[in-house]
């Protein structure tokens, strides 16, 4: 039977060419990959070569004809054996482009989300019990907290290994793996080259295979060089796979200033990562929750961004004596109850959230401190119980305040809980400058406790 | 007189660096006529693609493997199912060489619910844990660090499994490969980097884009032996695959392969090839296609006749128009599939 040769499209926006010019004429024998004509794309000219063996029959659209489009019967091939006789019972869907595939079904329209007065709100998550009344709890650094969670972690599942730069012999460039080494030998506690590009995409490798790779890197400016791997490897593969695939892998490290290491040493992240689908992100303040919240991040199937904080490594705090202390990811935590404000906070925003709620206790201003923990999934059920309460938020954090993770919360409590508030939503953030090295401009530069009050005074009408 | 099909870098002290030769390697008729029936079909479904591309089934890029068949055929000859491979975007011929089924991956081509990522990943990007086939990767390079995660794996677990990981002359210039190839060598991984070298990153020639251009060179500073093997000659391919996949299995860590091969398409659809001649690729069609070449081998030693050639080619054609009709029929993703499998 006679086939007909559709005018092909020849690049991914092309709708229509011209055919320019026929390299072969009725009656000529073609096989594949013979060229039979060109055409001129918007982009290009191109060649169009035959798929199939047989001979023109017929060529319908002549050369030099502009506007055809993609589809539309070009010219009849015969079979072998076939001749021309063949076309007379041929009926050629000249008339309009042939329908090769139907048209998508409509989707159905994405239900767009429900304005606030309709939403039923959610309550707030209660951290209460996390660890259960009477537990005994001793006070250690977040350093400790940090290592004992991989410790544990390492002791459970033999899948789980660490690896980056110094984590092993050195013992950690800011002794979170203090020990591993000694414990879990070189196998498990891998010194890599200062390669972060190259060890994130070994990493996300060995997670596709089974592994549960722990991977530090020095700090998270340094990941910057790894973030294709984390972004479009670890991060869509799930997606891009079906399900297939999965990616369990934990990337950590110290984030954030750290003390006068200035520009390239003093980034926040948060708000990057959690930009991206396919990750989990996560931001711990206390040595429980990051305890706590690592071992579930080493549990969980998905790559988790683990972002520490270098000057809360020394800070000590109460975690609870548990066998198997893990905390769910994507819970905030209502770190101090107060009635006037909402403060949303994280890692090391915390302190600056905390010292100003201390502050400003004393000016009768009670404000309520809320510790996201996780930035991706956000629970925002939380945030939005507190602003219902308070009908006030200020959000507190070391990054720069465009696309913040300030913005964020801002935007969401806009769309779901506008009506309750009071004040618009202010942000707390780093300044945006690059972070400067001198002593007082690198103040200047971050948020402090003093200019968390000032703005909560100012959405309260205190000032 | 052997023709010199293959040239060895040393690396350190561990390889000499002579030139090897070819040697006629024993193939048995069986795995001759499974060269030419993975090569055809391969070709065929590419031809395929391209034709349906052009009726607007398939979106996006698509990059064709027409011409390089020999490189993962003979390679996927040497490896068993459980040894892993990954690759890049050009990557529809070694899911085939993977035995992944011509159905799954041509209706990911359409976008279909009946394609390996249910539609979701298209041409660049797909996956078959079963097939142990990792993907599938759109970004120039990213596979050559994961790949190397791979064969981390399969020796962090103790087992005798090794990894392919193929890439372009393209690939070749990434920093990150560099990175890999000193981490494999530095913990022994069991890794055979393929380089897939068809003289063209898209439209950019290697000599205009490297400064070494014999790239199974590119492992010397890192100590990872190299090879250079023709290509287009899948004798030569599974011959050269052999020996390096033993040498990645006895645990002498990672080795190279340079395949000299060359696309007849161009670069993806909309490339009009304009940066070589039309006699350079027709010369090469006519005097290195690499199924034609097994085809006159499986003649010359009579191990199929043309007529059983003939009857090849049409169940091939079958098994490929079988796969189309699948990829037009398959229902497109359900909506709700817009938000499934982003985190679990």
């Amino acid at each position: 039977m006679p086939t007909e040769i559709l005018m092909p499209a020849l690049s991914p926006t092309m709708t229509e060419g011209k055919l320019a010019r026929w390299m072969v004429a009725e009656g000529d024998d073609v096989s594949s990959g013979d060229v039979l004509a060109e055409i001129e794309t918007d982009k290009a000219t191109m060649e169009v070569e035959a798929v199939d063996e047989g001979k023109i029959g017929k060529i319908l659209i002549a050369a030099d004809t502009d506007e055809v489009a993609v589809n539309t019967p070009i010219a009849v091939l015969l079979e072998d054996g076939e001749d021309a006789s063949a076309l007379d019972n041929f009926s050629a869907s000249t008339a309009a482009p042939a329908e090769t595939m139907a048209e998508p079904e409509p989707a159905a329209a994405t239900p767009v989300a429900a304005v606030t007065t309709t939403e039923q709100p959610h309550d707030a998550y209660d951290a209460s019990g996390e660890i259960p009344a009477g537990t005994e709890t001793v006070k250690i650094a977040v350093r400790e907290a940090l290592r004992d969670a991989m410790a544990e972690e390492m002791r459970l599942d033999e899948r789980v290994f660490v690896m980056g730069e110094e984590v092993a012999e050195y013992q950690g460039a800011y002794k979170v793996t203090q020990g591993l080494l000694d414990e879990f030998g070189a196998r498990r506690v891998i010194d890599t080259p200062i390669t972060e590009h190259g060890f994130a995409g070994v990493g996300v490798g060995t997670a596709f295979h089974g592994l549960r790779p722990i991977v530090e890197f020095m700090t998270f400016n340094f990941a910057m060089q790894a973030i294709d791997q984390i972004v479009n490897s670890a991060a869509k593969t799930r997606y891009m796979s079906g399900g297939q695939m999965e990616s369990p892998i934990v990337f950590r490290g110290p984030n954030g200033a750290a003390s006068r290491v200035a520009a390239q040493h003093s980034q926040c992240y948060a708000s990057w990562y959690s930009h991206v689908p396919g990750l989990i992100v996560i931001a711990p303040h206390s040595a429980a929750d990051a305890k706590g919240l690592l071992k579930a991040a080493i549990r969980n199937p998905n790559p988790v961004i683990f972002l520490e904080n270098e000057l809360l490594y020394g800070h000590s705090f109460e975690v609870p004596v548990m066998d198997d202390f893990v905390l769910p990811i994507g819970k905030a935590k209502i770190a101090r109850p107060g009635d006037d404000v909402t403060f949303v906070s994280f890692g090391m925003g915390m302190e600056y959230s905390l010292a100003a709620a201390e502050a400003l206790a004393g000016e009768g201003i009670s404000a309520e401190v809320i510790d996201l923990r996780t930035i991706r999934p956000m629970d925002m059920d939380t945030v939005l119980a507190s602003v219902r309460k308070t009908n006030r938020c200020v959000t507190v954090e070391e990054g720069w305040p465009q696309s913040g993770v300030g913005a964020e919360i801002a935007a969401q409590i806009m769309e779901h809980a506008f009506d309750y508030l009071d004040a618009p939503v202010m942000r707390v953030t780093g300044k945006n400058v690059p972070m400067p090295y001198a002593a007082n401009l690198e103040k200047l530069a971050l948020p402090s406790a003093e200019e968390v009050v000032q703005v909560a005074k100012s959405v309260c009408y205190r000032d | 007189m052997a023709r010199q099909t293959t040239k060895t870098s040393s690396a350190g002290s561990k390889k000499p660096a002579t030139k090897s030769r070819k040697s006629t390697p024993k193939f048995s008729n069986d795995e001759i006529k499974k060269f030419y029936r993975d090569m055809l079909l391969i070709r065929r479904f590419e031809e395929k693609a391209g034709q349906i591309y052009g009726m607007g089934l398939i979106g996006g890029f698509c990059h064709l493997y027409i011409g390089q068949e020999a490189v993962v055929v003979g390679m996927q000859s040497t490896i068993t199912e459980n040894d892993a491979v990954i690759t890049s975007y050009r990557d529809h011929g070694h899911m085939l060489a993977c035995g992944m089924d011509p159905k799954g991956v041509m209706a990911e081509l359409t976008g279909r619910e009946g394609g390996y990522s249910k539609g979701k990943g298209g041409s660049m990007h797909m996956f078959s844990k079963e097939a142990n086939f990792y993907g599938g990767h759109g970004i120039v390079g990213a596979c050559v660090p994961l790949g190397t995660g791979l064969a981390f794996s399969q020796k962090y677990q103790g087992t005798k499994d090794a990894t392919l990981c193929y890439m372009g002359d393209g690939t070749a210039n990434q920093g990150q490969v560099y990175e890999s190839f000193n981490m494999a060598e530095l913990w022994g991984l069991p890794v055979v980097y393929v380089i897939e070298n068809n003289e063209y990153a898209m439209g950019t020639s290697v000599k205009r884009s490297s400064a070494q251009t014999e790239l199974y060179r590119r492992g010397e500073s890192f100590n990872v032996p190299g090879e250079q093997v023709d290509g287009m000659d899948v004798f030569a391919v599974a011959e050269a695959g052999r020996k390096a996949i033993k040498w990645v299995r006895d645990g002498k860590g990672p080795y190279i392969l340079e395949m000299k091969t060359y696309r007849y398409r161009g670069h993806s659809m909309s490339d009009p090839a304009k940066y070589r001649s039309k006699e350079e690729v027709n010369k090469k069609r006519a005097e290195h296609d690499p199924i034609e070449l097994c085809r006159q081998r499986l003649l010359k030693d009579k191990i199929y006749s043309e007529d059983e050639l003939k009857e090849i080619d049409r169940e091939v054609k079958a098994i490929v128009a079988d796969a189309v009709e699948f990829a037009q029929n398959s229902p497109e993703p359900a909506p709700e599939e817009l938000y499934t499998d982003v985190v679990a």
